[in-house]
């Protein structure tokens, strides 16, 4: 036998029988079995001393006086509450009846006078057997329930943590729709929007493999980087990039992250969208068309650094579009049939939907009315952005509240094949981003900085002349000549000096970008022409035969409070005064693809 | 068994059946599977005619097959998907890793 189920120790035994004879014989039967016997007259005796001497095994005389078997058997069961007493009759009784009222008042089984002592001792062990077992399942499930409790506390703690770092975006924002069970980053779902410093929204949706805690610890990390990369105004690939690094090097082989990256620029019109290993995502079209976004690459976490291909496809957009991404905890939903929902179940949803009814809510509404009542719904993440003036989307509240440095200066020259390689306006951006002035401006200086290094790179070093760009074949013609010449840059370098001090009601950035290429014609160029008209639409400005854009030098002509050449016209001088009381101008404006 | 391995006449050639769902529950009987093979292989085929469904622990299973055998030197097949499974692999762009047919 199972030893941790034979039980050696004497046990508790409690007799109670009115004729002192038959109770006297059963106390003698039972004590030489080696048990300790407490005995009671009565069954007010027998439920007193049951409560006092908490025995393991109860025999009751049926008939007794004072309060007879039946009654004291309800009383003892009812104190015994979820404990196991086996309760085992003593009777002459054989009448069915009699024998199954016993029965129903809680008793376990019978013992028929006169005592058999074989029986009697076969009949304790079988009933000690059952209460060991019983005392050993209920104790585990005990452990199990507190297990399970203490799990659901940690994952609610581990929720909060959670949602800290993850919803600190603007996913709260008037055009975004979503649905995210409250649980579902335990199913490794991951759901994350930002409003970038040059205007537009940087939105993520993810699936990490597996369930609980192994998929929702790589949910940290990504969130991390993901808000903190996009605030710095980092590029969707940028981002990509050094998400897919960081779940490479942490994720064991085996686990990793189904995603999309969507970059949204509102005021363009335009998506950039990159798709590994999510279901298709939908465009759904302001005039009824729906376009499917299918996955084109790896999930993330996969590939080294050097394989992975972060490159985004290009949407273009009208006002009123809506692009929609799902996990596929969607697709998978079932009904009561064990029927998926599936792409065939979007696709219908879409179609059907009643004019006026947002895409998201028709979805959610037939999803609804397939699962009905059968429905897993802690595996759900449904996304819905719209195509909207971004004019309307607040920039995330200040990170921190400490005052920041108003006074400084400081110069960071790139030389050489750097020139290349790497992308120096975030790190520039976080210098000015500083100064807390200058935090809701981000956007402007943003725009700024990409202006002057654009320009000083593209034009002033590259030479490369910007009406390639006019049409389609030259913009192919101009980015790949973009990239043969930066292999070209020996001996050049870009400089950027940024000097901040305090003013009365404000302070002033002055910006300086000097390079090493030959200068221009910058007397002849409209933005020196057009003096002091910085109001004056952009498009009414001459484009003369100058090697420089217009439109660039324009713009940052208006967003600055002075525009200056100087030297050859490689060294370009801004001025930009920001003030506390008046809120930044509305320009959103940059080259980043 | 859900999983039954078998090796081509050849010897180095260790195909891989999964019958059923090919989930987490098949987790270890698939390690197993190339794990404790007698001879060296140098090719795998993972035989999925016989499987109804296959969800993203599988494909992590397939990425620590893909490891076990040599990473991006390593040489496996995947083959006779029906569509819902062929659906997964492709969604996940499964087929710049491994063969596909």
């Amino acid at each position: 036998m199972d030893p941790s189920i034979a039980d050696q120790r004497p046990l508790r035994i409690l007799i109670a029988d009115d004729s002192d004879s038959d109770r006297l014989i059963l106390k003698t039967l039972v004590k030489r079995l080696g048990h300790d016997v407490f005995d009671a007259r009565d069954g007010e005796e027998a439920v007193r001393l049951f409560e006092e001497a908490q025995p393991d095994i109860v025999l009751l005389d049926a008939l007794m006086p004072v309060m007879d078997g039946m009654e004291a058997a309800r009383r003892i069961k009812a104190l015994a509450g979820e404990r196991l007493v086996p309760l085992i009759f003593l009777t002459s009784l054989s009448e069915a009846g009699d024998l199954a009222r016993c029965l129903d008042a809680g008793g376990d089984d019978f013992l028929s006078k006169p005592y058999n002592r074989v029986l009697l001792e076969a009949k304790i062990n079988a009933f000690n057997r059952m209460r060991r077992m019983h005392d050993t399942l209920s104790g585990q499930r005990d452990h199990i329930r507190e297990l399970n409790q203490q799990l659901l506390r940690e994952q609610e703690i581990a929720k909060r943590v959670f949602d800290n770092v993850a919803h600190t975006g603007c996913l709260d924002a008037f055009n975004i729709r979503y649905l995210a069970s409250p649980l579902s980053v335990f199913n490794g779902d991951v759901l994350f929007a930002s409003p970038r410093p040059a205007g537009g929204m940087l939105i993520f949706v993810g699936d990490f493999t597996g369930h609980g805690l192994p998929a929702a610890i790589g949910a940290m990390p990504l969130a991390e980087i993901f808000y903190g990369m996009a605030a710095k105004g980092f590029s969707a690939k940028d981002v990509l990039r050094e998400i897919n690094r960081k779940l490479k090097q942490i994720l064991p082989t085996g686990m990793f992250c189904c995603g999309a990256m969507i970059e949204a620029v509102f005021h363009e019109n335009q998506l950039w969208f990159w798709n590994g290993g999510l279901p298709d995502a939908q465009l759904i079209r302001a005039n009824g068309d729906n376009v499917a976004l299918p996955s084109r690459h790896l999930p993330l976490g996969i590939l080294s650094p050097d394989q992975f291909n972060a490159d985004l496809e290009r949407v273009t957009t009208e006002p009123g579009d809506s692009l929609m991404l799902m996990t596929d905890g969607v697709l998978e939903s079932s009904n009561r049939a064990g029927e998926v929902f599936g792409d065939a179940g979007v696709a219908r949803a879409l179609e059907t939907r009643k004019q006026g009814l947002h895409p998201f809510d028709a979805v959610i509404g037939s999803l609804r009315e397939f699962t009905g009542s059968h429905q897993d719904s802690d595996d759900i993440t449904l996304f819905c952005v719209d195509m909207v003036d971004d004019a309307a989307i607040t920039p995330l509240p200040d990170r921190t509240t400490l005052p920041g440095p108003a006074e400084w200066h400081c110069e960071y020259e790139l030389r050489e094949r750097t020139l290349g390689d790497f992308n120096p306006l975030p790190l520039l951006l976080h210098i000015c981003m500083e100064v807390p002035g200058l935090r809701s401006r981000s956007g402007e200086i943003y725009t700024v900085l990409a202006e002057l290094y654009n320009n000083a790179l593209e034009h002033g070093i590259l030479e490369l002349p910007s009406d390639w760009k006019h049409s389609p074949e030259g913009f192919g013609k101009y980015y790949r000549e973009r990239q043969v010449r930066l292999g070209r840059v020996d001996g050049h370098f870009i400089r950027f000096s940024l000097s901040h001090s305090m003013k009365p009601y404000g302070g002033r950035l002055r910006v300086v970008c000097e390079d090493s290429g030959s200068g221009f014609d910058f007397k002849n160029h409209p933005v020196s022409t057009a003096k002091n008209t910085p109001a004056g639409p952009l498009s009414d400005n001459p484009v003369i035969g100058t090697s420089y854009a217009g439109r660039g030098l324009m713009l940052l002509r208006q967003l600055s409070e002075s525009l200056s050449f100087h030297g050859r016209g490689n060294r370009i001088e801004i001025v930009y005064d920001w003030d506390y009381s008046d809120a930044p101008l509305d320009h959103n404006k940059n080259d980043r693809h | 068994m859900p999983i039954e391995t078998r090796h081509l006449e050849d010897s180095q050639t260790l195909v891989i059946s999964v019958e059923g769902r090919f989930d987490f529950s098949t987790h270890q009987a698939f390690r197993d599977a190339y794990e404790h093979s007698d001879n060296p292989v140098e090719y795998y085929v993972i035989d999925l005619s016989e499987t109804t469904y296959l969800d993203s622990s599988a494909l992590g299973m397939l990425l620590l097959l893909r490891d076990y055998a040599g990473g991006d030197s390593a040489r496996i097949s995947i083959e006779n998907c029906n569509s819902d499974v062929r659906r997964i692999l492709a969604i996940s762009n499964f087929e710049q890793l491994f063969a596909i047919r």
